[in-house]
């Protein structure tokens, strides 16, 4: 029973990271790619960790296993909170260093803010 | 269940060969960046694959820690030097 639960974990965690895999490859823009790998990673490196820690109890409930579960879940938790905040902070470089989404028309937000700027100054 | 790690692991390793096309060919460095740090993504999953593979998880567990740290910490320090320097 357990083994099942596990292993129905790693399969979405496999599907979420291949998700993101696929949106990395496919979109046409740093930020989109951002947006694609941020999310669906975290959620299935979390996902998979815990099926890998359920899987890990298995093999009996002595000290060393529920140790090493404990160390798995410690990770997961990392990982909840490391991989949001290197994908803000790559985004937000990327922003101030001013580098352009990509749009339909090819007129950005920020062409838009120098605009409004210059419009201000005159 | 091992066929299913097994199965699992070669799955993974087919996602990191697709996310270094990434890698090689993307138009900015922050493309880069990113995919380097998917990839280490994936590379954590593998280790504890691994270790179930090999029955020795309580020693690829460490492994995949301090990987993962690592990992964490490269990624923001690049991010800190494109921040000073401008994406390339």
């Amino acid at each position: 029973m357990i083994e099942i639960l596990s292993a129905t974990l790693i399969v979405l965690g496999l599907f979420l990271l291949l998700a993101g895999t696929v949106g990395l490859l496919r979109l046409p823009d740093f930020y989109c790619r951002m947006h694609s790998v941020g999310k669906s990673d975290t959620l299935g490196i979390v996902l998979c960790l815990s099926g890998v820690a359920l899987y890990n109890l298995t093999g009996g409930f002595t000290l060393t296993n529920i140790l090493v579960s404990l160390k798995i879940m410690t990770m997961a938790v990392f990982w909840l909170i490391a991989n949001p905040t290197t994908t803000h902070a790559l985004a937000r470089s990327a922003y101030q260093s001013g580098l352009k989404p990509w749009t339909k028309d090819g007129i950005t937000e920020i062409d838009l803010d120098e605009k409004r700027a210059k419009e201000a100054t005159n | 269940m091992e066929d299913f790690f097994l199965g699992a692991a070669i799955v993974i390793s087919l996602m990191a060969v697709m996310t270094i096309y990434r890698a090689v060919a993307g138009p900015t460095d922050i493309d880069r960046i990113i995919s380097v740090g998917a990839i280490g993504t994936k590379t954590v999953i593998l280790l504890l694959l691994m270790g179930l593979i090999y029955k020795r998880l309580d020693m690829f567990v460490d492994i995949a820690l301090c990987y993962a740290i690592i990992n964490f910490v490269g990624t923001l320090l690049f991010a800190k030097y494109f921040n000073r320097k401008g994406v390339l």
